[in-house]
């Protein structure tokens, strides 16, 4: 993968390309945003900032945007609210 | 202790994409400007990751033109409150932004509407403009089987986009019936630019089929899409695909402009020919006055900026130019308005809420938003309606409501420090 960084995605170290966002890294990795209230695994719909399907908890802080966060090294996401 | 960021400016301009742009680069000679956008660039959707861009691009000039200015750039902040006479809180990672102004000129354009069916919710089903978004972000798409579904011009454009990024674009699905479509084909010819990008995009797209007057009904997988279901009202075909992009067209993301007061007109923001909303001091201009694509964004922006700096005469020259967007939006919103077939779309357990998971059944016993609302959580999640209110307006006939402060999930302790007292140094 050029320019790889690792992030960790719910405390696993992985790689991503570098300038991604995080939405686009948990595609790339087959992973969901978040599990809806009724327990249904959610990802992107809008992808601008809109929806709030892609939110994720970004360096411990919750109900980040997983599209409008680019990826940087060492960055901890969970998807797990 | 989160940070507390201050500023004032003559003109603050909300929203980075053309019209914003635009706005700043009239206004900035002659006035301290800044612009606003939640973004970590400018561009806004079109001009996404294309803000610098290459010269032959037509972001090229305006990129130039605005780099000329003096105009301050603030990224990523979200306005969230109008709590005080020209003043608007916005909120960034690193905490409260306080942004003061004595013109407000208001660009925060447009989303997709999105209509729910049986597996819309499936992962990888995604917007339209959503889909182009992601991969402008980073998502490659080579060799992914793609069907691209909804309505409007949107749709031929992202289409093409797929394909040029690799993608085998499997089918381009749009809902409006032939003969409206036929209408607006017509319309255009008063319109060459609108026609050579749609020869364009065609023969971009010349081994793709373009089935007008075909809509989906279900999207098929176990936690991803892995097929969908698409109808003329007379025949089925269900096609495989690794992404299902679909979007209705496009809905004004008006929620700003109503909260400040200002009188919309069928949806959208209402506006004089100097481009000002009924509250004095905001301008209006681009998708929230009504969707019109790149020209009238550009045009009206322009127009706004120049009247909020008090340059009447060279706005009064692009009034002409914005005419005839105006008459090219008002075709495009009559050929793509979503067929009545869509209301009956949704299944009883079909999910239309996707913050509370509020299925059709439920709604369907509310005559009203409020009562809804009330009883079944339906908008009342963090996208505060923005997803769900253009899709319960169109099932169930039920218009928008009143806005509240804020128009945005804010953290608790921004809130606090926007109740702290202004001047406490």
């Amino acid at each position: 993968m050029p320019d790889a960084i690792t992030i960790t995605v719910n405390g696993a170290p992985v790689q991503v390309p570098s300038g991604v966002t995080v939405a686009v890294a948990l595609t790339l990795l087959n992973e969901p945003c978040r599990t809806s209230v009724t327990g249904q695994p959610r990802g992107p719909l809008c992808a601008m900032g809109i929806c709030y399907e892609c939110r994720v908890t970004i360096d411990r802080i919750s109900n980040r945007l997983a599209c409008q966060t680019l990826c940087v090294p060492g960055m901890e996401v969970s998807t797990h609210a | 202790m989160r940070n507390r960021n201050e500023y004032t400016y003559d003109v603050l301009v909300i929203g980075g994409g053309p019209a914003g742009i635009a706005a700043a680069c009239a206004a900035a000679p002659h006035a301290r400007v800044a612009i606003v956008d939640e973004n970590p660039a400018l561009g806004g959707q079109i001009w996404r990751n294309s803000f610098p861009a290459r010269q032959s691009h037509p972001s090229g000039p305006w990129h130039n033109r605005l780099q000329q200015t003096q105009a301050t750039r603030l990224h990523g902040l979200r306005v969230f409150d109008a709590p005080a006479f020209n003043t608007l809180h916005a909120e960034a990672p690193d905490g409260l932004h306080i942004l003061r102004y004595n013109k407000l000129i208001l660009a925060t354009g447009a989303r997709e509407r999105f209509l729910p069916f049986p597996g819309w919710t499936l992962r990888n089903v995604i917007g339209a403009g959503g889909l182009q978004a992601m991969v402008k972000s980073g998502l490659p798409v080579a060799g992914k089987r793609i069907v691209v579904a909804g309505s409007g011009p949107l749709l031929l454009a992202v289409a093409a986009f797929l394909k040029s990024h690799g993608a085998q674009v499997v089918a381009v699905c749009e809902q409006a019936p032939p003969r409206q479509l036929a209408h607006f084909a017509t319309s255009i010819v008063a319109y060459p630019s609108k026609i050579s990008q749609a020869v364009q995009y065609r023969t971009q797209l010349a081994a793709v089929p373009y089935r007008i007057g075909w809509w989906p009904v279900t999207a098929h997988g176990k936690s991803q899409v892995e097929s969908v279901t698409l109808t003329n009202g007379a025949r089925r075909l269900t096609l495989d695909c690794d992404f299902l992009a679909c979007g209705f067209h496009l809905v004004p993301n008006t929620e700003l402009p109503a909260l400040l007061g200002c009188s919309l007109h069928n949806g959208f923001v209402a506006v004089d020919s100097l481009q000002q909303a009924s509250v004095p001091n905001v301008f209006c201009a681009g998708e929230i006055t009504g969707i019109g694509g790149l020209d009238k964004s550009l045009i009206e922006g322009s127009i706004a900026g120049y009247a909020s700096t008090g340059q009447n005469s060279p706005a009064r020259k692009l009034f002409a130019k914005r005419n005839k967007a105006l008459g090219f939006a008002a075709a495009m919103e009559r050929a793509f308005a979503p067929r009545p077939e869509l209301r009956r779309l949704p299944a009883p357990q079909t999910t239309v809420c996707r913050c509370e998971d509020v299925a059709h059944e439920l709604l369907q016993q509310h005559d009203s938003w409020r009562s809804a609302k009330l009883h079944t959580r339906c908008g009342m999640g963090p996208c505060q309606g923005r997803v769900c209110g253009a899709a319960t307006e169109f099932l169930y006939g039920w218009p928008g409501e009143s806005i509240r402060p804020p128009i945005l999930p804010v953290r608790f302790d921004t809130l606090a420090e926007a109740e702290k007292p202004t001047a406490q140094h």
